[in-house]
């Protein structure tokens, strides 16, 4: 393998870690709450299409809004299911999937016909560091990237020090290991909740936004493609903490990189096992392998 | 009691779920009185569509959707049968490429294999859960994603097809489909199979000793611990391996009777799909019968709706979700509410 291959490799690395770091430190902070959003997957893909919408009617900038604004509807939605109705939250999450990938699907068919001529929308193009991306092999992976993978880096150091630095942060992070304790203490359980649904919301569409705008430059049916599960197995492997899940995040892109690389260097190997390496770490992970693996003590109890 | 609300459920849910479609198909500008023509005739319309489309469909939905009702009756939240019945499938094809003579016996082993396969499946969660204190929910979205890229694997490596064209296996020679029941279309003996085993299984919980104790862990595990006398780790790990055998088994039936090779898009979610079965059916075995019907009618109808109409097939996917929501809003005040008052009774604590 030359300097140039590693280089491309770790620059695919960190672009397919992109969205999955976007949408894996809003579960984070929907996890940290003692909540799973299995529907982040409908939410990825919502904001994928809202991207397409966005874009194709007034450029980036509206692309991006607008997938964020599909993420926060899919967040509604399962507020409202899970903290008014007191639904359960697997199967609301595993609802909202379903709905997402219908409701692209159908919207998507219907406007653009189910012959699917490739429709192209402008991309955000990479914006180079200064100094930093002149550093040889990992200068181009890490500093020569769109917008949105310095925002996913920029938020998991603001995450990291708004979690366990800030008052905001401690009620977060109370009300997901004793929501009884928290709200005898006077914090709003429920509002506390639902902001970081909406929060989570925002980055799985950002997170669609980053396939589309800063990756594909188009849309598929189902593009999000899994991404939903492998957040939910990032923010795992990544122990519920920011930084851990942005490493968890480049770990998981590396492994799906792998395969262009194999490709690229003519290598018959079956990647389909490579794919497969992280979500096997992440079990072993929670099998407690390593050090403190433990979700915040009310994940997924009943409400 | 149970049994009714999932009857109720489901004939509200066949009213909705029609006028839904015809306002999402009206909303998107096609014409509703041709579409609803095409979903009906793909579904229940023809004799043909009956027996070679939706019911063929109904087998995996069937048992896949039983896996889920017991499951989640124990308390387990297997959302894994969708890789239980991957692997069922990957064992019912190993079986078949190891014993191209076929015939009943190979068909039984096949069976099996297939059941054992869902079952070491589900183990591995069950292992997790009762060891290490796992959540099931996460283990199993791993297992189901690990199980994909196996197969993924294997139709490309071990398993693959001699020309090596494809990524599959090589077909199963025809001593080891299933038999057709004569005079209905594509209609494997499966569906028997299914049937027998959801009878079975809400027979087990209604009436038996074992039914009891899994469903008296699935309402109030810490009672049914301190008063029942029961083992509720081992409960919970054994209906957890019956449940991934079960949706192992539906991965072998659709390998020997629907598709006779195994490959990667092999089932389209039926181990997703189950869930809302499992729901709509109010996680009653019985009711998991008509509810698996109706939902195969449903993807059925839709094919035939993007076919003869162009309405987008995806539309299917937004009534189904509106289906769950829809059950999830009814019972609102049901069952989970119920254990939750209780627990408030028992506990009082602060508003949250």
């Amino acid at each position: 393998m030359t300097t140039g291959d590693l280089a491309t490799f770790l620059s695919a690395g960190v672009r397919t870690a992109t969205p999955l770091a976007l949408a894996a430190l809003g579960e984070l902070l929907v996890e940290r709450s003692g909540l799973i959003n299995i529907g982040l997957e409908g939410a990825i893909l919502a904001g994928a299409f809202g991207a397409l919408l966005g874009a194709s009617a007034g450029g980036l900038a509206l692309g991006y809004l607008a997938a964020m604004g599909a993420g926060v509807v899919m967040a509604l939605i399962f507020a409202f299911f899970v903290l008014r109705v007191r639904a359960d939250q697997i199967i609301t999450g595993t609802a909202l999937t379903l709905l997402s990938v219908g409701a692209t699907g159908t919207m998507y068919r219907a406007l653009y016909g189910s012959g699917g001529a490739a429709l192209r929308v402008p991309t955000s193009g990479s914006i180079p560091f200064p100094v930093l991306s002149r550093i040889p092999v990992i200068g181009p992976a890490f500093f020569d990237q769109p917008l949105v993978t310095y925002i996913a880096y920029g938020l998991a150091c603001a995450l990291s020090w708004w979690l366990y630095r800030t008052h905001a942060g401690l009620a977060l992070r109370a009300v997901g290991e004793e929501p009884e304790a928290a709200a005898a203490a006077g914090i709003r359980v429920v509002r506390v909740r639902a902001s970081a649904i909406l929060a989570g919301g925002v980055l799985a569409g950002l997170s669609g936004a980053a396939l589309v705008l800063a990756h594909a430059g188009t849309f598929a049916e189902g593009m999000s493609a899994g991404r939903g599960f492998v957040a939910i197995a990032i923010v795992i492997l990544g122990r519920w903490t920011p930084a851990g899940v942005a490493l968890a995040a480049l770990l998981f892109g590396a492994a799906s990189a792998l395969q262009f690389a194999f490709q690229a260097m003519g290598w018959q190997v079956p990647y389909q096992l490579f794919l497969a390496i992280p979500y096997a770490l992440t079990l072993a992970g929670l099998a407690g392998g390593v050090g403190r693996s433990r979700g915040p003590a009310a994940l997924n109890r009943a409400l | 009691m149970r049994g009714w609300r999932g009857l109720a459920g489901a004939l509200l849910g066949v009213v909705c779920l029609l006028g839904l479609s015809a306002l999402l198909i009206w909303l998107g500008g096609f014409s509703v009185g041709h579409a609803l023509v095409a979903l009906w005739g793909g579904s229940f319309g023809s004799w043909y569509a009956l027996t070679s489309s939706t019911l063929v469909r109904a087998v995996p939905l069937m048992l896949s959707g039983c896996a889920v009702a017991i499951a989640f009756r124990a308390g387990v939240f297997n959302i894994g049968a969708e890789g239980q019945l991957l692997l069922g499938a990957t064992f019912a094809t190993g079986v078949g490429l190891i014993a191209p003579r076929g015939g009943p016996i190979a068909i039984f082993m096949a069976l099996i294999a297939g059941a054992c396969g869902g079952a070491l499946w589900a183990g591995i969660a069950a292992v997790l859960r009762r060891r290490f204190g796992v959540l099931e929910v996460i283990s199993t979205i791993m297992l189901n994603f690990i199980a994909l890229n196996l197969v993924a694997y294997l139709v490309r490596g071990p398993f693959q097809e001699p020309t090596h064209a494809y990524p599959q296996s090589s077909p199963l020679p025809d001593t080891l489909h299933l038999p057709r029941i004569p005079g209905m279309g594509r209609l494997h003996v499966g569906i028997l199979v299914a049937v027998a085993v959801l009878i079975g299984a809400g027979w087990l919980l209604r009436y038996s000793a074992a039914g009891f104790r899994i469903i008296a862990v699935g309402e109030n595990a810490s009672a049914a611990r301190s008063a029942g006398l029961i083992d509720v780790e081992r409960v919970t790990s054994r209906v957890f391996v019956a449940s991934g055998a079960i949706a192992g088994l539906a991965g072998a039936l659709q390998v020997l009777g629907v598709t006779f090779a195994l490959y990667e898009d092999l089932s389209p979610g039926y181990g997703y799909t189950a869930i809302a079965v499992a729901l709509l059916a109010g996680l009653d075995a019985w009711m998991v019968i008509p509810s698996a019907v109706l939902f195969a009618a449903l993807e059925s109808g839709g094919s035939a709706m993007q076919r003869d109409a162009n309405v987008p097939s995806t539309l299917v996917a937004i009534v189904e979700a509106v289906l769950i929501l829809t059950a999830l809003w009814l019972q609102r005040d049901g069952r989970w509410a119920r254990a939750r008052a209780l627990r408030r009774v028992v506990s009082p604590r602060a508003e949250s």
